[in-house]
């Protein structure tokens, strides 16, 4: 029997919210398939599943917000009958009980966010009146966050109408986002030593090259610089892999292939890092319909878990907005970031000789748990190298 | 009794056959009542009357018709001489709605108002202050009326009793006192419940006047009972009158009557009041053979109709359960 | 106009012995002695001894020959001392007067009113300070009432005359000498409905018969903390009025029943289980109750105080309901 859990979609992510089913019992699955949509505080996500089964039985309901880790189906391995997965059900009961002290290990300490909602038992639940229940339904007021003022601090009909008033204003997707980026962010600062690099790249080859590989395309193909610098980055990485991957538990883990987290801003304010996956191994015309793709899905908030809990490192290019160098924060539990500021025509020496050329600030912010600067200049060395020979940026499948 | 000596018949003809008609239709009625508690037609509680017919019958033939009856849950008989028909109260056993209380009552709650029947009293001794009420309002409107309010020898055990004789007595009202005396409240004979055995003297303490009289000689019940409601009507209070009289059946069904000797039923059945009176007026040439036939085959009939009759009848709705528990106001 | 509770129960006594010369009264001491509340004074002298019965100390036969006078036409008025008293005759009264009318298919209905003082609170010791209203309001067949006010104490007596069926009166002994306005001009009043005696928004006292007098005190002292308490007469004990007990509650979202019976299988229980079936997701806070303390009210004055229900443990039990502990 396979335990599908409610999987983290993001560091920043402890709980979520279903939104609806993809599947019904007895729905054959297969590793990718969308079975479920779940609701965290950046957006509603497709949840893929990594398994291949039939869907046994679905555990929770829509509308219930659950922890991360939270089993969510049960599903039939290839082959398996419902009376094995019973008797497992039965066995891994038997098990939890007699390993209950001490509970499970609960995932990395996220602060700033609501803690997690308790399993429902008797003791946790939160005392209300039947005036304020109903009230509370009819409000849509979550009960949870309403301080009581009645006896035994129970929740009265004037506390959750207080409540409902507070919240009058839209459901504020922006300040959630707000906070767990925060959270995030505070634990990087926190947790992750950072150290920073950067080094100035001429790309008068680079944009010759592409300018020239554009007019032969029409305007909706064309590709734009930054796909090529996602590309150099992914074979930069690909030589130096103590940049790709994830610091956790006290040690690093390779990233398992180079998913690049692509730092996008959101229109209502805060941002998300979606994840193009095998950038190495894409051609520049695919990476830039991949990216074309992510940004409009980011914007209308239907993205899929992978992506957003793929990346193994992140991007951000903040050279539209004018900016010459970023000095960027890790997204934990990702150990590096690449920083673009923007492209400007400078004086530059080359062959003894000043002219003026287009260049780009690229800057490394990496922890230094997982690397050292030595290796992470290597990385900026490389990544300007790849940049001057673009021709070779144009490899992959598409 | 011996045959040589048999006592005449003091009535005219025709009231000893009409009241060896009412014993005879008790005594058919409730054999067949037995028959259908055996078939589970009739459940619940079910006291039969086997044995006392005459005190029914002769008592209430004394009354006119606007006097009222109190009875017991042992009542059946009551209500047959009074009046009320065959079918009704065996729709009643049946717990039908054409029974005379609409099924709601059954065997011990016989109820009907056109003959002044109060009840099918089922709590020993409850329908007496009843009576007593019954007549204050009479003697209040001043009307000629009398409550007669018949009750066990077990019921003079009663505080009711005692209170009821006293206030009747005191206010000096219309109640005729019939104590069914058959020796056993349920199980207990009376020497085994009573310090004084004699319900008279328990009568006269409060003034009033009495009679003992034998109750399974139908006339002598009936004399007995005329004087009584005679001296009541006059205005001048109660009067009491114990039946002496014996069941010849259980309490109620289902009573293993291990509390008596089985010679002593069979002693009380050689007096039994149907065959007590037929002998009597057949002896005086009154009555023959056919005559008692054809009484017989009459009641037999009629029994036979009201089954018809019950069985045919129909169930209150449930939608009525709630029905009269008050009074519905005026629609 | 001002008077006593006992001066408007006399009032509406003889304005029906006067009016109606089917209606009587029966009962241990309502003649020669006038009444053992002084209620009947010189009764006996202006209607007779045919309409001003004495008794003898015959509870089960008198209130059974009420029944049967109101069988035969009367409308007789029985009353039976107190409460306390009441359990010799509770055989007629759940037997005969609450069954006749149901068990004979609906032959016989019994036009009686029983009247009883009821109640502690002057040092009678245990067994004359009972309050047993509840026993009575459990059964169908008859009606329960218990005026509290000087209206009501004048004219319930007429609609329960007037009601085919029976009627079980209950006076608080302590109320006779208590004073208070009749309604000028004169209104009926029904034997339907509770009362609003008091609007609040807060909270709402549910009361009958002495209590509502401790309930409206203990609103008066909430009132001065800022807390507004309603206070609910139930006037009716059977039937109970479901609609203005709930309209209460739903407004106020709180309620503290006031019953001086024991708590166990009170009255006070009936009332607020049937606000948890009819009103529950209404209301902010459990239903409470403040009833007799399970013990026979003792005589020492201090003790009594202390069994009894006071404005003081309605204030708290009020409180309490607001979180205000």
């Amino acid at each position: 029997m396979i335990e599908f859990k409610l999987p983290s979609l993001g560091a920043e992510m402890d709980e979520g919210t279903l939104l609806e089913w993809k599947v019904k019992p007895g729905d054959r699955v297969k590793k990718g398939d969308v079975v479920a949509v779940v609701d965290t505080s950046k957006s509603a996500i497709d949840v893929e599943i990594w398994e291949e089964g039939t869907i046994y039985e679905l555990m929770h309901e829509p509308k219930e917000t659950l922890p991360v880790g939270t089993v969510i189906a049960h599903l039939l391995e290839p082959g398996e009958t419902p009376e094995h997965a019973e008797e497992e059900k039965r066995r891994m009961a038997a098990e939890a009980k007699a390993a209950a002290p001490p509970a499970a290990p609960s995932p990395a300490p996220v602060p700033g966010l609501v803690p997690a909602p308790a399993p429902p038992s008797a003791e946790a639940r939160v005392r209300a009146s039947p005036a304020a229940r109903q009230r509370a339904r009819d409000l849509n007021v979550d009960l949870a966050v309403v301080t009581g003022t009645g006896p035994h601090g129970a929740i009265t009909i004037e506390d959750v109408e207080k409540a409902a008033a507070a919240a009058a204003q839209p459901p504020d997707r922006a300040t959630e986002m707000r906070r767990a980026i925060a959270a995030a962010m505070a634990r990087s600062k926190r947790e992750i030593p950072h150290y920073y690099l950067a080094t100035d790249i001429p790309l008068a080859r680079a944009s010759q090259w592409l300018t020239a590989r554009n007019e032969q395309r029409s305007v909706t193909e064309r590709v734009l610089m930054a796909v090529p610098l996602l590309k150099a980055v992914a074979l930069a990485l690909k030589r130096y892999p103590e940049l790709n991957g994830f610091f956790r538990d006290g040690a690093f883990v390779p990233g398992a292939g180079i998913h690049l987290g692509v730092a996008i801003s959101l229109r209502q304010g805060g941002l998300i890092a979606p994840a193009i996956r095998d950038v190495d191994r894409k051609g520049l015309d695919e990476l830039m319909r991949a990216l074309s793709d992510l940004v409009g899905r980011a914007r209308a908030l239907t993205l899929r878990s992978s992506e957003m809990s793929d990346a193994t490192v992140t991007v951000t290019n903040l050279g539209d907005q004018g900016v010459d160098l970023v000095h960027g924060v890790i997204y934990p539990p990702q150990v590096a970031l690449i920083g673009f500021g923007k492209i400007t025509q400078r004086p530059w020496v080359e062959d003894g000789k000043v002219v003026v050329a287009p260049v780009l600030t690229a800057s490394l912010s990496a922890d230094h748990r997982a690397s050292d600067g030595h290796r992470g200049a290597l990385f900026l060395v490389e990544l300007a190298r790849a940049l001057q020979d673009p021709e070779k940026l144009d490899t992959g499948t598409g | 009794m011996s045959e040589g000596s048999l006592k005449p018949v003091t009535v005219p003809r025709e009231l000893a056959i009409a009241m060896l008609r009412d014993m005879v239709r008790i005594r058919r009625f409730e054999e067949r009542c037995a028959d259908l508690y055996g078939q589970q037609k009739i459940r619940g509680f079910l006291h039969l009357y086997i044995g006392e017919e005459a005190v029914a019958a002769g008592a209430i033939n004394a009354l006119a018709p606007e006097d009222a009856i109190v009875a017991t849950y042992r009542e059946h008989g009551h209500a047959l001489t009074r009046g009320v028909s065959a079918n009704a109260v065996m729709a009643e056993m049946y717990g039908k709605r054409e029974g005379c209380s609409r099924g709601r009552g059954g065997s011990m709650h016989v109820f009907d108002a056109a003959t002044r029947l109060y009840g099918g009293n089922a709590i020993v001794g409850g329908g007496l202050p009843l009576a007593v009420g019954l007549a204050l309002a009479d003697k209040m409107q001043g009307r000629q009326r009398v409550t007669a309010v018949f009750f066990g020898e077990g019921a003079v055990a009663e505080g009711a009793f005692h209170e009821s004789m006293n206030l009747a007595a005191l206010w000096k009202l219309p109640v005729a006192f019939f104590c069914e005396n058959n020796l056993y409240a349920m199980g207990t004979a009376l020497a085994r419940s009573e310090s004084q055995t004699d319900l008279c003297v328990k009568a006269a303490a409060f003034k009033v006047p009495t009679l003992k009289v034998d109750g399974m000689d139908v006339v002598a019940v009936h004399e007995g009972a005329k004087q009584a409601v005679e001296y009541v009507r006059r205005g001048d209070g109660p009067f009491f009158v114990e039946f002496q009289t014996y069941r010849y059946r259980a309490h109620s069904m289902f009573d293993p009557d291990l509390y008596r000797d089985k010679a002593e039923v069979e002693a009380w059945k050689k007096r039994g009041p149907i065959h007590n009176l037929t002998n009597r007026l057949k002896a005086e040439g009154r009555l023959t053979e056919d005559d008692f036939l054809a009484i017989d085959a009459a009641a037999t009939h009629e029994v036979e109709a009201a089954v018809a009759f019950a069985e045919a009848g129909t169930w209150e709705p449930v939608e009525d359960l709630a029905r009269d528990v008050h009074t519905e106001p005026a629609r | 106009m001002k008077m006593t509770y006992r001066e408007a129960v006399r009032q509406g006594l003889r304005d029906a012995l006067a009016t109606d010369p089917r209606v009587f009264l029966m009962g241990e001491d309502v003649g020669k002695y006038g009444g053992t509340y002084a209620v009947s004074k010189g009764f006996l002298e202006e209607f007779g001894p045919e309409r001003i019965r004495d008794t003898p100390l015959s509870e089960l036969a008198f209130v059974g020959t009420g029944i049967g006078a109101a069988l035969g036409g009367m409308r007789p008025i029985v009353e039976v001392m107190t409460v306390n008293f009441s359990l010799l005759a509770l055989d007629q009264i759940v037997n005969t007067a609450a069954l006749y009318r149901h068990m004979s298919g609906g032959q016989f209905s019994v036009p009686l009113v029983v009247r009883m003082a009821t109640g502690a609170g002057r040092q009678l010791a245990a067994q004359h300070s009972h309050s047993l209203e509840n026993w009575y309001a459990h059964v169908p067949g008859i009606k329960v009432i218990a005026p509290a006010t000087i209206d009501d104490a004048r004219g319930m007596l007429k609609p329960a005359l007037a009601d085919p069926d029976p009627v079980v009166i209950f006076e608080h002994a302590l109320l006779y000498n208590f004073e208070g306005e009749l309604s000028e001009p004169w209104r009926d009043v029904d034997i339907a409905s509770a009362k609003v005696l008091r609007p609040g928004r807060d909270v709402t006292l549910v009361a009958y018969a002495g209590t509502v007098w401790k309930a409206l005190e203990a609103a008066r002292q909430l009132a001065a903390e800022g807390v507004e308490a309603e206070v609910v007469d139930l006037r009716v004990l059977r039937p109970l009025d479901d609609a203005t007990i709930m309209a209460s509650v739903r407004r106020t979202r709180r309620a503290v029943v006031v019953d001086e019976g024991w708590r166990t299988g009170s009255l006070a229980a009936e009332v607020m289980a049937r606000i948890m079936e009819q009103a529950f997701y209404d209301l902010d806070a459990p239903v409470a109750r403040v009833c007799s303390e399970e013990v026979p009210i003792p005589y020492a004055k201090h003790l009594e105080d202390a069994a009894l229900p006071q404005p003081p443990k309605i204030v708290a039990a009020v409180k309490q309901l607001l979180g205000k502990t």
